[in-house]
């Protein structure tokens, strides 16, 4: 069936921030989408709240709505642009969670909406887990035993039925919120509560445990004929138990035989149907018994997914833009493949290589959070490595992780407990891996560990033949070069030069290995991946390496230029900087030249094979990045969009001989070093908040009565995301250095002159050594103090003089010509008293590029990257592609705190937020109470309002509670902050203390649903525990929480403000169009 | 580990090393693209004469178990592997690939760069090749690999039928299936037994009285290694017994030789269809399957009489025949393997219509 005709626009859900369990794998999937659809000439309306996204650039959508993804900001889209048809499947849970609601809603069916690609039943079927578990009944597929429970009555029953462990399951929850697996009853009842507030209809499932059972997805695509495909098969390496998510995972699956393959595959397809998915793509989980082969299914999300995404890359199937146009109408046989051309996309991918996913954790930044893993989802990034081995996929994927490690090196056994090894072997924790490699060099069987781990012999034999290979290269004698044949083994197994350097005596000699291997003539070569193990010619220009024979890469003698990317995805570094290689990938194509990509990220629009002319999907390291540097031999290579990753290399790259394009690494390293770039500040009469170092407590107090208090102390190598501290007195100073020093031993504690309420301000900038374009100037909500990737801010500055912006404009100016940049720069800046002092200088892509251009309609990455190639400002004009209408853009971060339960959701230095939105409208209070909505913090009209401040806060806090009673808040506080705003003559409800263990205390009210919003700010540099409680309650149960004086006026302006208004929605493509 | 060589007849060579086996063999060289089930192909008798190259680079992995055989030992001549798994994981598993290899005296070498081995075969076609881990000579090996004999016009399905008339067994039989053995896999056994055949197994080269002297409810027709034009006899029984209107059915080698009672031709394809990923259409219902293949020669669909017989199912990939039904005598075959073991089951309906045909 062809394409239909009776639907012309059609609305998608994007998946909006960034948040642990939902990244940049749904930009990937919508991007393809919108593409996908555009080219059948349908009319794209999109809303998606992160700015940080491909799809949400002007272009990919036709109408492109940068809004809160609620079901209201969907109803009134829906009223405005009246679509014919609902996308409600490329949109993560995000997206499928807020269809559901507007069709239940009845929005659909007053507009006139169908939703194509899942119907509402098919969803619902897919995620009760009730309804699900009737449609396999059904099907004749066995199910885990289960029960649904809505009260920790009913759950402590179902307990005496299944015995424990039991695993507890939230419904309607992305990367299993709120659940986790109890061991006793306490337990229980604990996750059972949270779980039931994490889920959409207050529901868990309680279920028997699989533990330690083989865990296998399957990637299936169904049309609207019943034509069915599996796309790939992903087998866990770290059994049931661990999150998916959290694993390690491989295509395809390694340890089943065709038998039990093809009844999963069976069962893949039986269950598309009985569920009701009508076209798209699904992904479908079973865990299998190892010891008798006894299949259960797990469950089946209805949509594109994580693993879809990597199915795609690992596989070249594009599975979310075949997805899309099967939504439309078209059958599977009717699509082509993409990669052959010649054959059709109703095939089912095979391969000749082993893909390797491996995820990335962020666990340093939550001190005190439970490091284990479990059904949870806890990873905030992930890395792939493809190869002709299972030991060399691992190996490049463990070195592509950035986590120290060039592979299962000696650095790994590092991070091992060797104290309690068999105890280690028995947890799930992150370096689980490393672990067994370990317990195998002690001595311990494949069996043994088999036992503790549940991990299948197969891949424990893996790792011992790495050992093996490790040991022989160890006791090669050292004082002759290494035997060719073992260093070709080490090389095949994935052994990386760094790894193989580090055997030999000394890692930093991995430069020399290069040179000997070369040398040998061992070179890697590069296979093409083809979805179909080569049987048919392939045209898709990606590729991996591996130590083999045949080299398919076919090195062009174009222009070309190379783009290093940003690895996996964590906290600091994620999708931003995607977004600014796919802008430089973009620009270089429009300006005629080769854009080879190398990145290591699943989840990225950079590693569609679509999205450049080549792409190497390799580790960014100096060894593979060199590697395919020789063998393209291109003009150069781009290090300063992919963030730190790339810039790190930079150095090392222009020593070994590459060109770096842009910014110099001389540039870079003058503007990152703290003496050179204090030297060129005084040289440009900027100031710079004063700062000096001390290795002692008597030093520090020296320093710090220099400099004059308050200052701020933070030990220079921060391990635990330990809280920078602000010192007011020589008795802080005391306590904070010798913490400090603890923290870091041997390093000197940094101290700087703290700005007090000072205000931050982030600039974007370009410049081409002659002339510099200011991207936008950014405000932060929040004071100084918190980092400014977890601060909110507004562009244009919602409170500044226009002569102070003048003045900041022209700073930045000078610093980027006296650096000589040539591409992007990012500045932090500080206004106190007037006064203008230079926080930080990056000569490189900030998070903050696509926020800035999308507010600005100026691509900024594309500019930079045009300066790269040597092209002028003057010619290329951002001036004049400068959209003149006027209106906010406010970015506020989202956070991963719902994930870790306890944590203190304070903001500090150490930044913390996975992800963040765009709020944007004509008034700053809007675009501020949008961007809030769309953080997830479901801002009240009215209510209780919990506020709580320590002394030095009460003052401004009474002033807030002041404003609160007047908007009709009704107030409640603990005694402290509750004499304060009763001495006020405010009313406010006084609370007891936890530690009082009577009632009512705060805890019982949010429990109970009667606290509509929390004001709280930290008592002191360590929090106290209830406190923290309160907090993590409060994150935990989604009520929002508010915790700087800044951040608590303008929420009560936004909440005042729209809640006298009606607020609207506008698409992008009306801004930018509007005459000012 | 002993080194090896492979040596095509078109002067190519490939390095290897033999994980099971030693000596020298040869065979027409041909690549397969599964992912699992190498033990299902190994022990297929349509291999008898061939080396498989497995593209899928890791093999081995799951050993090699008690109920997945399709054959009673290994017919391949050789296998040609990436890397073999040193050890077996699997709960069914009895042994390891190399020690199963050992046992059935068949070479398998690893180690070998499968993917140039394959893009070589695809850019060239199935090939005649040697390999040795005696010789080291590439030259002379090149020279052994040209005048080994091929596989066109050969026969080979007589060297791997039974030899014996024998009986599958069926808890509840309802329906007599005589099967011809061109080189059967039993799973084809199995899926009749289940639909309640009783089951005769004849000899190829059974002439057809004494095939329809049982009197069958039904005809079967298995696969099988080798050239269908090599045994005009054998087609010429299955023309007399077809048109007699015993229900038949008839699967690879036995759609090739149904096709060619049937007054069809055969050709040789380049290099075949070896995988588990082949999309065919059922030209009467639209829909795709997905199915498991080997084989490298191919009916003619435009060679037979559109009046007479019926192009039930095409390949999408390269539009070659796939299935075929005549349009008055109750008989049809397909080209791929509706029996799987290995690969996907999506053609397992096609077994039920052949019951169906006996029903009638």
């Amino acid at each position: 069936m062809p394409k239909r005709t009776d639907i012309k626009k059609i609305m998608l859900i994007g998946s909006g921030p960034i948040v642990i369990g939902q990244a940049s794998e749904f930009d990937y999937s919508g991007t393809q989408a919108c593409k996908a659809l555009r080219e059948e000439g349908y009319e794209i309306v999109l809303i998606n709240s992160n700015p940080a996204t491909i799809m949400t650039d002007p272009e990919t959508a036709h109408r492109t709505y940068i809004e809160p993804i609620t079901p209201e900001a969907v109803e009134k889209i829906i009223a405005k642009e009246r679509p014919d048809a609902l996308l409600p499947t490329l949109g993560g849970q995000t997206g499928l969670n807020v269809s559901v609601a507007v069709s239940e809603a009845g929005v659909l069916d007053r507009y006139g909406v169908e939703l194509i690609g899942a119907r509402v039943d098919a969803i619902q079927r897919a995620e009760d887990r009730e309804l699900f578990k009737e449609a396999m009944a059904q099907a004749g597929l066995e199910c885990l035993k289960s029960f649904r429970v809505r009260s920790l009555d009913e759950a402590e029953k179902v307990a005496q039925e299944i015995g424990f462990p039991i695993i507890v399951r939230p419904s309607y929850t992305l990367g299993g919120t709120g659940g986790g697996t109890a061991y006793d009853l306490d337990g229980l009842l604990n996750i059972a509560a949270g779980g039931m507030k994490a889920s959409r209809n207050h529901e868990v499932l309680l279920e028997e445990s699989v533990w330690g059972w083989k865990e296998i997805e399957f990637e299936v695509m169904r049309d609207r004929n019943d034509n069915a495909v599996i796309v790939c098969a992903i087998e866990n390496m770290d059994p049931m138990g661990v999150h998916t998510g959290d694993s390690v995972t491989v295509a395809p699956t390694q340890t089943l035989t065709d038998r039990e393959y093809q009844a999963m595959r069976d069962a893949s397809i039986k269950i598309l149907r009985a569920i009701g998915v009508e076209t798209g793509g699904s992904n479908v989980q079973f865990a299998q018994n190892p010891k008798n082969g006894r299949l259960v299914v797990i469950e089946m999300n209805p949509r594109v997914s994580r693993s879809s995404a990597l199915a795609s890359k690992a596989t070249g199937f594009p599975i979310a833009k075949i997805a899309a146009k099967l939504a439309v109408g078209y059958t599977l046989d009717e699509l082509p493949n993409d990669i052959t051309r010649e054959t059709p996309a109703c095939f089912e991918p095979t391969i000749d290589y082993c893909v390797v996913k491996v995820p990335r954790f962020a666990f340093e930044k939550f001190p005190g959070v439970d490091p284990r893993l479990g059904i949870s989802m806890k990873s905030v990034g992930e890395t792939m490595a493809l190869g002709r081995n299972f030991r060399e996929a691992l190996q490049k994927a463990f070195r592509g992780l950035e986590i120290g490690v060039a592979g299962m090196d000696l650095r790994a056994e590092e991070l091992v407990n060797k104290e309690e090894i068999e105890l280690e072997l028995t947890k799930t924790e992150t370096d689980r891996h490393f672990n067994v490699k370990y317990a195998l060099k002690q001595g311990y069987s494949i069996e043994r560990i088999h036992e503790l781990t549940h991990i299948d012999p197969w891949f424990i034999d893996q790792i011992a033949q790495i050992v093996d290979i490790e040991r022989r290269v160890l006791d090669a004698p050292r004082n002759r070069p290494l035997d060719l044949g073992l260093l070709r083994e080490a090389k095949i197994s994935g052994f990386s030069d760094r790894q193989i350097a580090a055997l030999r005596g000394d890692e930093s000699k991995e430069l020399d290995i290069r040179r000997e291997r070369i040398e040998a003539g061992l070179k890697p070569v590069y296979r093409q991946v083809d979805t179909c193990a080569g049987e048919f010619e392939a045209h898709t220009p990606y590729f991996y390496s591996s130590y083999a024979e045949l080299d398919e890469s076919r090195p062009t003698d174009n222009k070309k230029v190379m783009i290093l990317g940003s690895g996996p995805n964590r906290i600091g570094q994620g999708i931003e900087f995607d977004y600014c290689c796919v802008h430089t990938v973009m620009a270089l194509r429009e300006r005629g030249y080769e854009a080879i990509m190398v990145n290591s990220n699943p989840e990225t629009v950079s590693t569609d094979y679509d999205t450049s002319d080549k792409l190497y999907f390799e580790p960014l390291t100096v060894e593979d990045v060199l590697n395919i540097y020789e063998n393209e031999k291109p003009m150069g290579v781009i290090v300063q969009m992919g963030g730190q990753t790339p810039l790190n290399l930079a150095v090392p790259l222009m020593k070994a001989g590459v060109n770096i394009l842009g910014t110099s690494p001389e540039s870079i390293d003058r503007a990152e070093d703290r003496k050179h770039c204090r030297a060129m500040l005084e040289k440009l009469g900027l100031k710079q908040p004063e700062s000096d170092t001390a290795l002692s407590v008597d030093e520090a107090l020296l320093v710090a009565r220099r400099i004059t208090y308050p200052v701020m102390i933070r030990p220079s190598y921060v391990l635990g995301g330990r809280a920078m501290m602000v010192a007011y007195n020589d008795n802080d100073t005391r306590a904070f250095v010798h913490a400090a020093l603890n923290v870091s031993p041997g390093f000197p504690v940094l101290i700087d002159d703290y700005l007090e309420g000072a205000i931050e301000i982030d600039v974007d900038t370009v410049a081409d050594g002659e002339r510099v374009y200011i991207g936008g100037v950014m405000q932060h909500i929040e004071e100084a103090g918190v980092h400014s990737g977890d601060s909110a801010c507004c562009t244009p500055p919602h409170s500044l003089s226009t002569e102070l912006i003048k003045e900041i404009e022209q700073s930045v100016e000078r610093i980027a010509l006296e650096l000589d940049v040539r591409g992007l720069m990012n500045v932090q800046m500080a206004v106190k008293d007037g006064e203008l002092y230079v926080i930080e200088i990056n000569p490189r892509a900030s998070r903050t590029v696509p926020f800035i251009s999308k507010a600005t309609g100026v691509p900024l990455a594309k500019v930079a990257a045009r300066i790269s190639l040597g092209e002028k400002l003057a010619d290329i004009n951002p001036w004049a592609m400068k959209q003149p209408g006027q209106w906010f853009a406010v970015k506020e971060a989202v956070f991963p705190f719902n994930r870790f339960a306890g944590v203190d959701p304070i903001l500090g230095p150490e930044m913390k937020s996975t992800g963040e939105v765009m709020g944007i409208d004509r008034n700053f209070e809007t675009a501020y109470w949008k961007s809030q909505i769309s953080a997830g913090q479901d801002l009240p009209t009215a209510g209780l309002v919990f506020v709580s401040a320590k002394d030095s806060d009460k003052p401004w806090m009474v002033d807030i509670g002041r404003i609160l009673v007047e908007m009709g808040f009704e107030l409640a506080s603990t005694e402290g902050t509750g004499a304060e705003l009763d001495k006020a003559g405010l009313p406010v409800q006084v609370l007891k203390k936890l530690a009082e263990k009577e009632s009512p205390n705060v805890l019982d009210l949010i429990r109970q649903g009667r606290i509509a919003m929390i004001i709280n700010t930290p008592s002191g540099p360590v929090a106290r525990v209830d406190e923290i409680k309160i907090r993590s309650e409060a994150i935990l149960r989604g009520i929002p929480i508010v915790t700087t004086e800044a951040g608590a006026r303008s929420t009560l302006d936004a909440i005042r403000y729209v809640r006298d208004r009606d607020w609207d929605v506008q698409a992008l493509q009306d801004y930018y169009t509007a005459a000012p | 580990m002993k080194k090896a060589l492979i040596a095509l007849e078109d002067g190519t060579c490939f390095e290897g090393r033999a994980f099971a086996g030693s000596g020298e063999v040869f065979g027409e060289l041909v690549f397969n693209t599964s992912m699992t089930g190498y033990q299902e192909i190994l022990t297929d008798p349509s291999y008898h004469g061939q080396i498989i190259t497995f593209t899928y680079p890791l093999i081995g992995n799951y050993g090699i178990n008690d109920e997945d055989m399709e054959g009673r030992r290994v017919y391949a001549a050789g296998a040609i592997i990436n890397e073999a798994s040193p050890i077996a994981s699997n709960w069914r598993s009895r042994t390891t690939l190399a020690q199963y290899l050992e046992e059935n005296g068949v070479l398998g070498l690893d180690g070998v760069d499968t993917r140039a081995v394959t893009l070589h075969i695809r850019a060239l076609g199935a090939m005649k090749c040697v390999l040795s881990t005696e010789d080291s000579d590439r030259d002379r090996l090149v020279r052994k690999a040209k005048e080994s004999p091929g596989l066109l016009g050969r026969d080979l399905a007589t060297e791997v039928s039974t030899q014996e008339i024998y009986e599958w067994p069926c808890d509840n039989p309802r329906y007599h299936v005589a099967v011809l053995d061109c080189g059967i896999k039993l799973n084809q056994l199995r899926l009749l037994s289940k639909r309640n055949c009783r089951i005769t197994v004849y000899p190829n080269r059974t002439p057809a009285h004494r095939i329809l002297e049982s009197r069958p409810d039904g005809f079967f027709i298995s696969n099988g290694p080798g050239d269908p034009q090599g045994a005009p006899e054998v087609v010429e029984t299955i023309r007399e017994i077809v048109h007699k209107n015993v229900p038949t059915f008839g699967i690879c080698f036995g759609h090739q030789l149904l096709g060619l009672a049937l007054g069809g031709s055969t050709f040789k394809l380049k290099f075949g269809h070896r995988g588990a990923n082949q999309p065919v259409k059922n030209l009467r219902t639209g829909l795709v399957e997905i199915t498991p293949q080997n084989h490298g020669f191919c009916v003619d669909k435009d060679s037979l009489d559109p009046e007479q017989v019926e192009t039930t199912h095409i390949n999408l990939n390269d539009g070659t025949s796939e299935g075929l039904r005549h349009r008055k005598l109750p008989a049809f075959s397909t080209q791929y393997h509706p029996e799987a073991a290995s690969g996907p089951n999506d053609g397992g309906y096609l077994f039920d219509e052949f019951i169906g045909l006996m029903i009638d």
